[in-house]
């Protein structure tokens, strides 16, 4: 039981933990990178460099008032914010971080991660829609049309990866990369991946459902004290699934030369792309709303179908 | 197809890139407590009264400077010395009120009232920012280093009679016929 296998206790309660506490670190990561992207500092006064900014924040964000509007949908308005908590750290039982550290091996692991992304737009809808406010109302009915339109090729985009591995089980999508990645022959799978993953954990520049300058906070614009917190923390989360799973899918998970452990190979390729999607909110803006909807419809959903058209030819032809 | 991939992908790239590479340029924030920042000599900041190279009061009391202010924040009294010179009686700058725009400066005819590159000056009790004459009045010359008033005005003061003055002629009699 104390061992790390894949299903553990330890295994389980390490991966609850680190995800956690890196999702809340990110809160700092970013802020203290996007400064440095933008000649700035950052926050550096607390502890060493700042790391524990996170614990001062965390303070400020437990003891505000836990207020909810008297004109909002109580029940929904205090689930909501749970919800994408619970969603994306389910899709994290089933990410193969290494041979031994996992939750399950399911057969069906990619359609469980698309599924529970999928639940993730519930979180965002109630959200907003239980505010009862026009902003949050706004920002929902834009998360909604956005996550609806970009799961659909996200799904399409992985289903090359899948064709190539003859498999749903992520933990054999990643041993099936042993020999080479599957960034080479799925780099268009990968760009539309990483377009629609950042589309899905809505960040930056695909941040339109929480649009500062157009909509306040979009869906959160009610929300305070630790549910605000848990949307926040919920992002990250997503931001580190979202790496995690390209690293997974694309770029061999665990796999690496020898002289490092598996855990940290995972974590350095998983922490580049971390990185990478803080540079994408530090250098480019956001697109307008009907531009998003249009370049998703007509130019990656095509684009994903030829990509897996193309790739299921291929495989049938070496056959 | 050209300019759709230049449009969405390439365009990004070059923008993403070009600010990654700011990671290895150093940053522009002065870390003010701990670091000080360079002050220029003739920033506007917390307000001086200076002397004169002999060591005396250069304010005359004219008032000007309370005339130019435009919030009211200098407030002073007239008195006068035995032997005929000038002074303030008392000189308040409410600091509460002032915006550092200088005006002051430029309306002083005797280059007494200054303004100093420090701008320090947060205190805990609003009555702390009424700064009175022993505060204001500093024992140097300031940014001028040779000029006194008296020395070349043509006010009459005891030691120096009319005409007396560095660059300035003899009284012209006023009766008199000649040329």
């Amino acid at each position: 039981m104390f061992s790390f296998a894949v299903g553990s206790a330890l295994s389980i309660a390490s991966i609850l933990l680190v995800v956690i506490v890196l999702a809340a670190m990110l809160i700092w990561v970013e802020r203290r990178l996007l400064s440095f992207w933008q000649e700035r500092l950052g926050p550096n006064r607390v502890g060493w460099f700042g790391i524990m900014q996170v614990v001062a924040d965390m303070i400020k964000i437990f003891t505000k008032e836990d207020w909810v509007p008297p004109f909002a949908d109580r029940l929904t308005f205090v689930l909501a914010p749970a919800i994408i908590m619970i969603v994306v750290l389910m899709s994290f039982a089933v990410i193969p971080f290494t041979p031994e550290v996992g939750v399950i091996d399911s057969n069906i692991g990619v359609l469980f991660v698309l599924a529970m992304a999928s639940l993730g737009a519930y979180s965002v809808m109630l959200g907003g829609l239980s505010s009862n406010n026009k902003y949050a109302l706004l920002g929902s009915l834009r998360a909604a049309a956005q996550m609806v339109s970009y799961e659909v090729f996200m799904g399409i985009s992985l289903l090359g990866v899948v064709v190539l591995a003859g498999s749903f089980n992520l933990r054999e999508i990643v041993e099936t990369q042993a020999d080479g990645w599957y960034i080479a022959p799925q780099c268009i799978g990968f760009l539309i991946f990483l377009i629609a993953g950042v589309a899905e954990s809505h960040r930056l520049p695909f941040d339109i459902p929480e649009a500062e300058q157009e909509i306040c906070a979009g869906y959160h614009t009610e929300y305070s004290g630790m549910k605000f917190g848990m949307f926040f923390v919920g992002e990250y989360l997503g931001l580190v699934l979202i790496s995690s799973l390209i690293t997974v899918l694309f770029f061999g998970g665990w796999l690496g030369p020898a002289f490092l452990p598996p855990i940290v190979w995972f974590s350095l390729k998983a922490g580049i792309f971390i990185a990478f999607f803080i540079l994408m909110r530090a250098a480019l803006p956001r697109p307008r709303y009907d531009q998003l909807m249009s370049y998703g419809w007509l130019f990656l959903l095509p684009l994903s179908l030829l990509n897996l058209l193309v790739t299921g030819a291929v495989v049938l032809g070496t056959m | 197809m050209f300019r759709l991939i230049k449009d969405t992908l390439l365009s990004q790239a070059v923008t993403l890139w070009g600010v990654f590479r700011k990671l290895f340029v150093k940053a522009d924030t002065v870390q003010y407590p701990d670091e000080q920042p360079y002050m220029f000599p003739r920033w506007r900041g917390r307000i001086i009264l200076s002397r004169d190279p002999d060591g005396e009061e250069r304010c005359v009391a004219c008032n000007l400077c309370a005339v130019a202010c435009p919030v009211d924040c200098i407030a002073l009294q007239k008195a006068e010395t035995e032997d005929g010179r000038w002074y303030p009686e008392f000189f308040r700058i409410n600091f509460s009120r002032c915006i550092m725009c200088g005006f002051c400066e430029e309306a002083c005819p005797t280059n007494a009232i200054q303004l100093t590159p420090d701008f320090e000056m947060a205190e805990y009790v609003r009555q702390d920012m009424v700064w009175e004459k022993e505060d204001l009045l500093i024992d140097g010359v300031g940014k001028y280093h040779d000029y006194n008033f008296y020395r070349v005005a043509g006010k009459q003061v005891a030691g120096k009679d009319k005409g007396e003055a560095l660059n300035e002629a003899e009284p012209v009699d006023v009766r008199s016929l000649l040329p």
